[in-house]
């Protein structure tokens, strides 16, 4: 008994969600190994092989998964999959993108997005947009399992000295090419694992003003998030997107701006710790989960807001 | 019966191949009971060719449904299959790049921009860090974003239309492939409930509560 995980990177570095699959798969059964699958990647290989919760570390360097194309990683997965009774990655746009596909090789019905492991066969996982959850067992021998990262706990990162073993690359079907990559580029912490989130929806009425927000999140060290409607409308890029089928995020503090409160944004945020609504419709259902609500007109309160914390000898970082 | 949301974003976005001349024809599939014939209804009324129904009365898992749209696609031979990058109630996202997998197809997933080619696509995707760009050769799958197109709404005239356009109907469990379900649900509870808190008067408020009490900032 054992479970693949894997790994998720940029051939430097390993992605922070790796270590929450890496603790969801320990759950699963304490035998993890992680498969690194990249180009120039060794130094990725070594930082897992440090995670006291990895067991061995798979390590296949090739220009063919430079760019981790589904196309091509997933028949390394299938081809290392003989020995392990789960594969797992994370439920993010890298595992939801490739892990499919060794579903269907291995002829395995895949479990998607758990937030919890009760048994090695049984997981819970979020259905309608959260509004129920649901406790599945799967009958499968071999089971392929998406992690939704932010409901485990990262896995520590060092004190870990696990054997790392070169395998060698899979055929690659060269019927798909990588192009480019747009990353957005910022200063703030990563949406997904920041303390504080601040958020704003279509209120916001254009791009521009999106800037009170960004001033908000930079005094509080904060990610910026948006609604769908937000993004749709173009003030902000997809990345920043919160809900059933942008990002999921858990933070200590998530501010929702001019953000009505559709389930489907409910879906991405209502696990936070603490959540604030700032919306001038006292009848928005964000009000009926916010911890604390301020009715009130965004374009004067955002600035008001900002005075308020400049005036603050001490924020937490 | 309503289609699930970014399926539509699926349908128009062949639908607009088909009107600048590249797509030929337009087949719509759908895979459930009698109701789900309305999902290929309404495809054909924005602009479909022809519709196939694959009756099954009983939920099929999303493994079990790549397998039967296989089998539709070794009679039917298209160039590409269009889907909705997830069902909004189970929220899997698998089936097209099940797909693509069983058929060995190259896919482009979470797309938000199509660019077809002669031979291939150039597919941006909306991925966790921005956008990626791809190209996958022909024959593809392609999983939509609902950001990819807005859907256009059927004119009555056409849905009128609609009514003429053949639909072909199989048996899903004739097709000879195991759509046994493998995962059994056991339970489904509801979450916590999370509680309204309170409404504070005024920023200074606010950011008083959020110093002192809930001690987050």
């Amino acid at each position: 008994m054992s479970v693949l995980l894997i790994a998720e990177h940029n051939n430097k570095n390993l992605k922070p969600f790796t270590l929450n699959a890496i603790s969801a798969a320990s759950k699963i059964d304490a035998e993890v190994h992680v498969l690194v699958a990249g180009s120039g990647c060794e130094s990725v290989a070594k930082e897992v092989a440090a995670v006291p919760l990895v067991k061995k570390v798979l390590h296949c360097d090739s220009p063919n998964y430079q760019n981790y194309l589904p196309e091509n990683l997933a028949p390394l997965v299938t081809k290392n999959a003989d020995k392990y009774d789960h594969i797992v990655a994370s439920a993010n746009t890298f595992g939801k993108n490739f892990m499919p596909r060794v579903a269907a090789a291995l002829d395995t019905s895949q479990v998607s997005d758990i937030i919890k492991v009760n048994s090695p066969d049984t997981f819970v996982r979020p259905i309608y947009a959260g509004n129920a959850f649901a406790t599945v067992k799967s009958n499968d021998k071999k089971r392929c399992v998406t992690i939704r990262p932010t409901s485990f706990e990262p896995a520590p990162k060092t004190g870990g000295s696990a054997q790392v073993d070169k395998v060698d690359a899979a055929d690659i079907p060269n019927f798909s090419k990588f192009v480019k990559r747009e990353e957005t580029k910022s200063e703030r912490p990563e949406l997904g694992t920041a303390r504080i989130v601040v958020s704003g929806g279509r209120g916001l009425e254009s791009g521009e003003n999106f800037k009170l927000i960004n001033d908000i999140a930079d005094k509080l060290n904060a990610a910026v998030g948006a609604s769908r409607a937000a993004v749709d409308a173009g003030y902000i890029s997809n990345d920043h997107q919160v809900g059933q089928t942008g990002k999921v995020v858990v933070p200590d503090l998530y501010i929702a701006v001019g953000i009505s409160g559709a389930i489907q944004h409910l879906a991405g945020m209502k696990e936070s710790k603490i959540i604030v609504a700032i919306n001038k419709d006292g009848e928005a259902p964000i009000f009926s989960i916010a911890d604390y609500g301020l009715e009130a007109d965004l374009f004067k309160a955002l600035p008001e807001f900002l005075s308020e914390l400049n005036k603050l000898n001490t924020i937490q970082k | 019966m309503s289609t699930n949301p970014p399926d539509d974003n699926a349908t128009e976005e062949s639908v607009k191949l088909k009107e600048s001349g590249k797509v030929k024809e337009i087949v719509a599939v759908t895979i459930g009971d009698d109701k789900a014939q309305e999902t290929v209804r309404k495809a054909l009324a924005v602009g479909a060719d022809r519709g196939i129904h694959v009756k099954s009365d009983t939920y099929i898992e999303p493994l079990g449904i790549a397998k039967i749209l296989k089998k539709v696609v070794e009679k039917e031979k298209p160039d590409m299959v269009f889907f909705g990058k997830q069902a909004i109630d189970d929220d899997c996202n698998q089936t097209g790049q099940m797909l693509a997998a069983m058929l060995n197809w190259p896919q482009a997933t979470f797309s938000s921009k199509v660019t077809l080619k002669d031979k291939s696509m150039e597919i941006v995707r909306e991925i966790d860090e921005g956008l990626e760009t791809v190209e996958v050769n022909l024959p593809a799958v392609v999983t939509c974003d609902l950001r990819l197109n807005e859907p256009r709404y059927a004119s009555l005239p056409n849905i009128m239309k609609a009514k003429k356009k053949p639909i072909d109907q199989m048996i899903a469990k004739d097709l000879g492939v195991d759509i046994t379900n493998r995962v059994q649900q056991l339970k489904v509870e509801e979450p916590p409930k999370r509680k309204a808190g309170i409404k504070v008067a005024n920023v200074a408020e606010l950011v008083s509560k959020l110093k002192n009490e809930a001690k987050v900032i």
